[in-house]
């Protein structure tokens, strides 16, 4: 493999960062909605708990589907 | 010296790689890798707030005298501590034949309520927030819940409390 940055792999690169912008604000989401189903949860109401973990199993579930996304990239830049 | 293929290479080499073409590769996979840890412990966050709710249990409350019916004139206050000795709960004889409890603790940043005889509310002093005697909703001011309000029964001359609504 070549020491310096071949066209393909500027591009992985560009692809991965974007992902992981998209995981960034997927995380941010999370921990608004886990700060908020805390404080409800704290007031003595339990109604929001099971659909707000529901919400962030969904989203944890596409943070590691972005992420295996990345790995991919990773690997098929890195192996040009 | 020709370097070997990617897949002869250790672990090590691969992961702290001289090329920096590879190295930043490397940081940015890793970061995404931190990024969706941090995400799964998001999600164990919430999955730990609904399984402390399935065993959490309802809270037990003793029955325990408070005050005696004519111990107060209208509009006259009195302090006691229910359901624990340190919770501070506030009660006001509000018509002649009409008494309410709160507790004390506004639901803001938990300074004590006061009742503001002129303008038949309950008050809190630290940032202006302001409740409804009659059944301890928000009238004004930041706090955004309600105060637990004390549950009472009348048995012959003296006021019973019996339990917190809602249950805190």
């Amino acid at each position: 493999m070549s020491r310096f940055i071949k066209p393909l792999q500027n591009r992985g690169l560009t692809a991965i960062d974007a992902v992981t912008a998209l995981i960034v604000i997927l995380l941010i989401v999370q921990m608004w909605m886990l700060s908020a189903t805390l404080d409800i949860d704290l007031a003595g109401h339990t109604d929001a708990a099971v659909p707000a973990a529901i919400a962030s199993g969904l989203l944890c579930a596409c943070c590691f589907a972005l992420y295996a996304f990345v790995r991919r990239i990773d690997r098929h830049a890195r192996d040009e | 010296m020709p370097e070997p293929p990617r897949q002869c290479q250790p672990l090590w080499r691969e992961e702290f790689s001289v090329s920096k073409a590879d190295e930043r590769y490397v940081n940015r996979r890793q970061l995404a890798k931190f990024l969706t840890l941090g995400s799964l412990g998001m999600f164990a966050g919430n999955v730990w707030i609904v399984v402390r709710g399935w065993f959490r249990h309802a809270p037990q409350f003793a029955r325990a005298t408070v005050a005696r019916a004519g111990e107060m004139q209208v509009g006259g206050v009195k302090l006691f501590q229910y359901p624990n000795p340190g919770d501070q709960c506030i009660m006001v004889r509000t018509a002649e034949d009409q008494y309410v409890a709160y507790s004390q603790k506004c639901t803001h940043l938990s300074c004590a309520v006061y009742y503001s005889r002129e303008l038949d509310r309950l008050e809190c002093p630290c940032h202006q927030g302001f409740f409804s005697i009659h059944d301890g909703s928000v009238l004004q001011g930041p706090p955004t819940r309600p105060l637990p309000k004390v549950v009472l029964e009348r048995q012959g001359d003296e006021l019973i409390a019996i339990r917190m609504e809602p249950e805190a």
